[in-house]
């Protein structure tokens, strides 16, 4: 058994010069060719590992792979719960010689104020999208999702996710995140059970999918999500709506018991480089929190209406991560929805 | 056949002394591997949750108070029943035996049909009913919800043909769900009851055929009884996973009731992040299972085979 | 002899069976022909993404991924089905013994806990005993959780068999270990093969048990593929998929041209 142990490890960790370097990241959410880059400028072999959702990475992590990964990529409220955690390792402003190229509204972000633990991935905004040729009415507000036109009822598809869906009907109905007032929360719930009754499923790796097949005439989505769906021939127009959207961001950290720590951070400063935070939003189509990316980004992705919102619209709000309490009450109405 | 009692053959018991040496291969890898892991989950459903996964060693009922209780969206009702839970593993049975049903009901005749076949060609038979699984579920699931869509070539053939009108919505419903685990265990109940009738002594039906004992009686008074345990094997095979799968339910079903599975994923994988609740309702599912089981294994022990 | 094998309807509903089985894989091998990049769109016939998966980027890795799958699940499922066997054995040939309900509950146990509920657990016991995770602990994890898919059917089989046949043999003076070899075992061989292809095609089939015991950078197809195909199948993995297909039916094909062959010269 030892031997067979042995052998396995062996064969597992190769030896390389400059070492290694393991990230934990979302699935198909970083262009190969710039891994290779990296692995070409510095000589340090990349390996990544892959999960399908914020709480998916937190359970492994918490689950004992902690240590075995040196940076993953969670978005802006996840940062905030695994910093709390003691999760992520810090690093100084000499440590990440790039750190000056971060856009200034995203370097005092609420869930890593002047950027101690992590770094911007890309950000963009979860809203919906609705099918032009199937409803050509006004889709300006969210009701276009929780209180559909009868042409859109039983078309719509919304994100299995239970943040973004209780985010975007506290938006709607006006009442603001993490709240304990029993009306609102009653609201709330009540509202959600009438809207379900007007949705077909409910799916967030299938929402481009469902957009482009035509089985769905609207759905909740992300940005970069439906301006892929655009792409593809399905004629979505992609709503800021009038109540306010979700802004999110996903952003690289620094794990705490990082094995390539010198490593990591070269990762890290390599991903800050304009030219390389343009690549990844080529590939994500959503956007970089870098400053001078603009030389280097596809046309398509440059001028996506997706991206690019009108000016006037209401602005996006972050998730908030709640606290334990009020959190079970929306628990509760998750499950309500769902039971 | 044999029979309980003085006139069972001797054979049946000629691994008496060796019983041990052959259990202890199972008994050490499932006792170190599963049961170590599964009473550390058992303990786990005990415990205080840890905000957002995880778990605080802290002795409580509140898992199984949460998943047994209501007290109210805001906890503050007096106790009563819990619906929600109980319904969600109503549900999920119910799903789960329509298609076991659905299985049995294919899967006999084909397991029948490779039994009958020329010895030489039943390996192939078999291959057949198995090579499909080597594509991934995930990926046939969503070729099912393919061919399945509203505009998919199920309904495009079905209107071809004359026989809808319009577009039959299978798509987001528990048809779809049904034919999806349909589709997931097939070969689950099929390669069983293969095993079980290939051994059938056709001898018997004629027997009963002299007897004047028609086809479907010889099937339900001399097959049947025979190839029962293949029958049982295939239907456990089918309906245990069914229980907890949630790709069919997500990807077909469209996701928007809870079944066992996806409440559990949520509990671990999801916002939720309440490993004690996920815990809990793990446990409860195993203890139903496993009281069936052994109520199976028990009545198997007494009557006659 | 034919008249009592017959039952009217069992044909058709065979066909339903293969049909059901394979119109999605046609679906999935069309599709690998897709000049598209989208499954809903058809944009004409193309090799392209046969060519991806040998030459494009993600070829070896997905190459070691099948790899891993295959070896993983050859091992597991052999594995299984001998612990699977010699438990049948003591289970259905043992007589009545103290432990027999405990064991039969035992034995079924991986089947019966959700498999997020295996894989959270197995990944924290992993951790605890220090156990670096990779491709041993995916190992050890599929052969737990492949023992009862392979020990249900050889069990029923087993349970179909008389003993009046080894006792014949007995009587004959055979021992215990030549009537095993020559005559209980050839007869429980179909329960065998049945029990090593369900526990074969389950290892292949894993994901979520897998991905939590699998280590940094150690994939399997379905890890590998999970994540593309989540946000919608694209042709590259219709075609691995296709592949992995074409392998299995030269798999197949070999193993029957052996079988022939063993037959031919005993």
């Amino acid at each position: 058994m030892k031997r067979l142990l042995a052998l396995t490890t062996l064969l597992a960790t190769p030896a390389f010069a400059e070492g290694e370097l393991k990230v934990y990241h979302w699935f198909e959410y970083i262009p190969d060719d710039l891994v290779q880059k990296f692995e070409a400028e510095t000589g340090i072999k990349v390996t990544i590992d892959t999960y399908d959702s914020n709480e998916a990475m937190l359970a492994s992590l918490k689950a004992g792979k902690l240590g075995q990964y040196d940076v993953a990529v969670p978005a802006d409220f996840m940062v905030g719960i695994m910093a709390a955690d003691g999760m992520l390792d810090s690093f100084t402003p000499e440590e990440m010689p790039n750190l000056g190229n971060i856009e200034p509204k995203w370097m005092d972000v609420p869930f890593d104020p002047g950027r101690k633990h992590s770094i911007p991935y890309q950000w963009g905004s979860t809203s919906f999208s609705v099918n032009r040729d199937v409803y050509q009415g006004d889709i300006s507000s969210l009701a276009t999702i929780f209180d559909p036109p009868p042409e859109l009822s039983g078309k719509i598809n919304v994100l299995d996710s239970q943040n973004e869906v209780l985010i975007l009907g506290s938006l709607y109905l006006g009442i603001p995140q993490c709240t304990q007032d029993r009306e609102q929360l009653k609201a709330l719930n009540d509202m959600l059970l009438n809207a379900k009754k007007h949705w077909a499923s409910f799916g967030s790796d299938i929402a481009k999918d469902v957009l482009v097949s035509g089985d769905a005439a609207a759905g909740m989505i992300y940005n970069g999500f439906s301006a892929k769906a655009r792409a593809e021939g399905a004629n979505v127009e992609y709503v800021y709506p009038k109540e306010g959207h979700v802004v999110w961001m996903d952003n690289v950290v620094l794990l705490k018991d990082a094995p390539n720590r010198e490593n990591a951070l070269k990762f890290m400063n390599f991903l800050l480089e304009p030219e390389n935070a343009a690549a990844v939003t080529n590939y994500a189509a959503y956007t970089s929190g870098v400053m001078g990316v603009e030389p280097f980004l596809d046309d398509a992705i440059k001028n996506s209406p997706e991206n690019n919102p009108p000016p006037g619209i209401t602005p996006g709000v972050f998730a908030q991560a709640c606290d334990q309490e009020t959190q079970k009450l929306y628990d509760a109405i998750w499950t309500n929805l769902k039971k | 056949m044999a029979g309980p009692g003085p006139d069972r053959p001797p054979g049946d018991a000629t691994y008496r002394d060796l019983v041990r040496p052959l259990l202890l291969p199972s008994w050490l890898v499932i006792g170190i591997l599963m049961v170590l892991p599964v009473a550390l989950m058992a303990v786990y459903s005990f415990l205080t949750k840890e905000f957002r996964g995880g778990v605080i060693w802290d002795f409580t009922l509140a898992a199984y108070d949460q998943f047994f209780l209501d007290r109210g969206l805001f906890g503050d009702d007096p106790p009563r029943i819990e619906w929600t839970y109980i319904s969600i593993f109503w549900r999920s049975i119910w799903q789960a035996g329509l298609a076991t049903l659905l299985c049995l009901l294919i899967g006999f005749p084909t397991a029948w049909f490779i039994a009958t076949r020329p010895a030489r060609t039943r390996g192939l038979w078999l291959f057949l009913i198995t090579i499909p699984y080597w594509v991934n579920l995930l990926i046939r699931t969503v070729s099912l919800r393919f061919l399945l869509r509203d505009q998919g070539p199920l309904n495009g053939a079905l209107q071809w043909l004359g026989l809808l009108d319009s577009p039959l919505s299978i798509i987001n419903t528990n048809l779809a769900v049904q034919i999806g685990l349909f589709y997931s265990y097939l070969p689950f109940m099929v390669l069983p009851i293969y095993a079980a009738v290939e051994r059938y002594n056709f001898a018997l039906s004629e027997a009963a055929a002299d007897l004047y004992a028609n086809r479907w009686a010889t099937l339900r008074e001399v097959v049947l009884p025979v190839v029962k345990p293949g029958i049982v094997a295939g239907c456990i095979l089918v309906f245990i996973p069914s229980l907890g799968a949630f790709l069919a339910p997500d990807l077909l079903g469209g996701a928007k009731t809870f079944m066992i599975g996806s409440l559990i994923d949520e509990q671990f994988r999801g916002s939720q992040g309440n490993w004690p609740f996920g815990a809990a309702a793990a446990m409860i599912l195993m203890s139903l299972v496993l009281i069936v089981l052994l109520i199976y294994a028990r009545s198997q022990g007494r009557a006659p085979r | 002899m034919k008249g009592v094998r017959h039952y009217p309807g069992f044909l058709p509903l065979t066909i339903v069976c293969l049909v059901v089985l394979y119109t999605p894989l046609i679906v999935v091998a069309v599709y690998s022909f897709n000049a598209s990049t989208s499954i809903t769109s058809w944009g004409g016939f193309s090799l392209r993404w046969y060519g991806e998966v040998f030459t494009g980027r993600e070829a070896t890795r997905f190459g070691q991924a099948a790899w891993n799958s295959i070896t993983i699940a050859l091992m597991a499922a052999t594995t299984a089905t001998v612990i699977a066997t010699a438990a049948a054995l003591a289970m259905v040939r043992g007589g009545p013994f103290r432990g027999r309900q405990a064991s039969f509950a035992l034995i079924n146990l991986p089947l019966m806990v959700p498999e997020i509920v295996i894989a959270v657990a197995t990944l924290i016991f992993f951790s605890t005993i220090g156990l670096k995770t990779g491709y041993l602990t995916i190992l050890l994890a599929h052969i737990t959780f492949c023992i009862p898919f392979a020990y249900l059917p050889i069990a029923a089989r087993l349970e179909g068999i008389e003993g009046t046949y080894e006792q014949a043999a007995r009587d004959l003076y055979a021992t215990r270990a030549q009537a095993f070899r020559l005559i209980l075992l050839p007869l429980m061989v179909p329960g065998i093969v049945s029990g090593w292809l369900l526990a074969f095609i389950i290892s292949l089939d894993d994901f979520i048990i897998t991905n939590f015991v699998k280590g940094a950078g150690m994939e399997t197809l379905p890890t590998a593929i999970f994540g593309s195909v989540k946000q919608g199948i694209k042709p590259n993995i219709m075609a691995i998929s296709t592949l992995m297909l074409l392998v299995s039916v030269l798999f197949v094909t070999a193993a029957y041209l052996i079988n022939r062959r063993g037959r031919q010269t005993p």
